[in-house]
């Protein structure tokens, strides 16, 4: 508020310096050619043709004109002119005369500024102006900037508290919902006052990113959730087999298939527990040191090596169209698992006599794997890539639950997107690598 | 103690589904896994000291010499001062980690080769392990079996040393020039990938190899397969060089892996 004034002062000071002290100087520069044309009179006409210059000038003056001459002798008696004495006072350095005119009962008291020129043979004139109408001026510019200077700034006080006002009364928002967030009530979101602004755009910022923590906590609480049931049923059988076990009477290949499937058992826990890890693991990954730019056509043509023979084994065609010049960047290991889990899928899912097909299209970046399986319906499609989710129809065939949550930790750190359609019958899972 | 046979002490019979008999309390069909009839001179760099005499009893059970350090200075000394055939390296030790106990030992030209064992399990830890000098990796949790397998290969390794240009098991014959394989006088058409498959298994015959090595050397990539999808590349192989023969070569060893071998 203090430098706000001050900068308003200083616009102010200039704008009355420019105006003002224009009109002083516009003034003094006036009474200076006078006196210098009235002396050059003089020198051509002498003291009668001055003389007879100054009454014609005091006739022909007009009323508002404030100009004073006079002529005096050596003895600064007055000879013409219209005012009645020589000034009591002395010139400051510049030569300049500042008195004070009238005083009478019918005139004000005006201050007036005139230079002297001293003539041959000792005459005086004396030249200036009655300051009366330019201090009038001068006094009306100071009055308009003062007010000026009064309203710009109770309307900018004004404004500043309005501003302030809602300001505040829209962080105070934000400070509310952050406390009912904080408090417990996830679902609460900061209110947007339709207006664009930067408020608007912090809000939906906020918002964006409290809908993005919801989500995880979601998926915390659903993955907590799940891996309480889904690693609580083979612990359970671990434990009965090794409670089995105890029992003396069980001997020779039983025990040693009783043993087998202990193992197997804690096997299988592992393994859900590495994936869980490793999914993790590739989802807080930020550094991408490991990345390199991976050819695509023999990576897909490692993979269908792999799983080709494993898809004929199970009476499914197996299509592998790989023909591509396309490069991604990124980790060969993880981008293989990917590719290995979906085939996995596709071929576990797929009933016999179905077809499993891998496509690349060049062009638009992608690859596409389908089969002819049940596929997944519509409202599921998102769900898939979340860790322990099984179809109704899947939960009872093997698997962890999460080999789709992997392909979907690989592919985000890989920036692709992958989408589920349908194939009718079947699915088509996309990958839709980034430029 | 090189080159010393072992006893064999399970009844005959092989293959996938018979006796299950004489296994050791490491999950390991004991005949299958004595196949490398030598002896390795094994350390164990390990602080944990419930996997290290995990790692040592199950090696002693398979007539191998362990020596076990439990923390990374005892270690370096040992590796620098003792000759072993193979070294099993824990990544975080005390006193000094894994890696610089390979670091140091390289430096100091010696190439005894080292397994590094990890609780870490990804990509840039696994390439931050074998360019520090190891020579193999393994993720703990791990099953002995896997282990003794790695351990065998990387001895098998630094024996095998000279280039050869054919393989023979029994019968089997492999050409690497011509890339023909033969068995007694049948040629035996197989796939590249199904090539290099039995090309691995057969310069680790007599050795167990394991589902997961398979993958690493013949596809080349490290990634956890959800199903066992190198059982049906093994049983198309197998269908090939085995089936019209009275021999089989190629076994199952329960609960390990894979092996090529004549008996």
């Amino acid at each position: 508020m203090v430098l706000f004034s001050a900068s308003v002062l200083a616009l102010l000071g200039f704008i009355y310096w420019s105006t003002a002290a224009y009109m002083s100087r516009q003034a003094d520069e006036t009474i200076e050619a006078e006196i210098k044309g009235l002396a050059e009179r003089y020198e051509t006409d002498g003291l009668g043709g001055l003389t007879a210059q100054i009454a014609e000038r005091l006739t022909a003056q007009q009323p508002g004109d404030s100009s004073i001459y006079l002529l005096a002798d050596s003895q600064l008696n007055p000879l013409v002119g219209n005012i009645d004495r020589w000034p009591k006072v002395r010139e400051d350095e510049q030569g300049w005369f500042n008195f004070q005119l009238g005083g009478s009962e019918t005139k004000r008291i005006h201050r007036a500024r005139a230079r002297a020129f001293v003539l041959k043979r000792n005459f005086y004139l004396l030249v200036g102006r009655d300051m009366f109408e330019l201090e009038d001026t001068q006094k009306l510019i100071i009055r308009t900037l003062t007010w000026g200077m009064a309203i710009t700034l109770a309307l900018a006080l004004l404004g500043g508290v309005m501003m302030s006002r809602s300001m505040m009364r829209r962080i105070e928002l934000i400070n509310r919902t952050s406390r009912e967030i904080m408090s417990g009530d996830l679902t609460k979101r900061i209110p947007t006052s339709q207006s664009d602004d930067d408020f608007d755009a912090l809000a939906d910022n906020l918002n964006r990113m409290l809908d993005q923590i919801e989500l995880l906590m979601d998926g915390v609480r659903r993955v907590s959730d799940n891996i309480a049931h889904d690693l609580r049923t083979p612990l359970a059988r671990l434990r009965r087999g090794l409670e089995s076990l105890r029992m003396s009477d069980v001997q020779g290949d039983s025990r040693q298939n009783l043993i087998d499937s202990a193992v197997n058992e804690a096997d299988g826990l592992l393994a859900t527990f590495n994936a869980l890890l490793r999914i993790a693991r590739i989802e807080s990954e930020s550094r991408r040191e490991g990345f390199d730019a991976i050819e695509l056509q023999p990576l897909l043509r490692d993979v269908g090596d792999l799983y080709g023979p494993v898809a004929e084994e199970q009476g499914l065609g197996f299509n592998l169209e790989c023909e591509s010049s396309m490069t991604i960047y990124g980790d060969r290991d993880l981008l293989f698992q990917a590719f290995a889990n979906l085939l996995d899928n596709a071929i576990k899912y797929t009933p016999a006599g179905g077809n499993i097909k891998v496509c690349v299209d060049d062009g638009l970046r992608r690859v596409m794997i389908c089969d002819t399986g049940p596929g997944v319906p519509e409202p599921e499609r998102d769900q898939v890539f979340q860790r322990f989710y099984r179809l109704d129809h899947s939960r009872t065939s093997a698997g962890s639950g999460l080999g789709l949550s992997l392909v979907s930790a690989v592919a985000k750190l890989h920036g692709i997107a992958l989408s589920l359609d349908g194939n009718d019958p079947g699915l088509c899972v996309t990958l839709q690598m980034p430029a | 103690m090189q080159g010393q046979l072992r006893v064999n002490p399970g009844p005959a019979g092989d293959g996938p589904g018979d006796s299950l008999s004489g296994r050791s309390p490491h999950g390991i069909d004991e005949r299958a896994a004595t196949t490398e009839h030598r002896t390795m001179r094994v350390l164990v760099i390990e602080d944990d000291h419930d996997t290290a005499s995990y790692v040592v009893k199950g090696l002693k059970e398979q007539g191998h010499v362990a020596d076990h350090a439990a923390d990374g200075k005892a270690g370096l000394h040992l590796a620098s001062t003792e000759s072993y055939d193979v070294l099993v390296v824990d990544r975080m030790l005390p006193e000094l980690d894994g890696l610089s106990i390979i670091k140091s030992l390289r430096f100091a030209d010696n190439h005894t080769p080292a397994l590094i064992l990890s609780a870490l399990g990804e990509v840039d830890d696994r390439v931050q392990g074998l360019k520090a000098g190891g020579d193999d990796y393994l993720v703990k949790p791990f099953a002995f079996s896997e282990l003794l397998a790695r351990l065998e290969a990387l001895v098998r390794r630094t024996d095998v040393e000279a280039p050869t240009t054919k393989l023979q098991v029994a019968d089997l014959e492999m050409d690497l020039l011509s890339r023909q394989v033969k068995r007694g006088d049948k040629i035996i058409d197989l796939q590249p990938r199904e090539f290099r498959l039995l090309e691995f298994l057969m310069r680790h015959s007599g050795q167990v190899v394991t589902r997961t090595m398979l993958l690493e050397k013949v596809w080349e990539y490290h990634f956890d397969p959800q199903t066992n999808v190198i059982d049906v590349h093994i049983s198309r192989l197998r269908s090939k060089i085995d089936k019209e023969f009275p021999q089989p070569l190629l076994h199952t060893v329960r609960g390990a892996g894979y092996v090529l071998r004549a008996s």
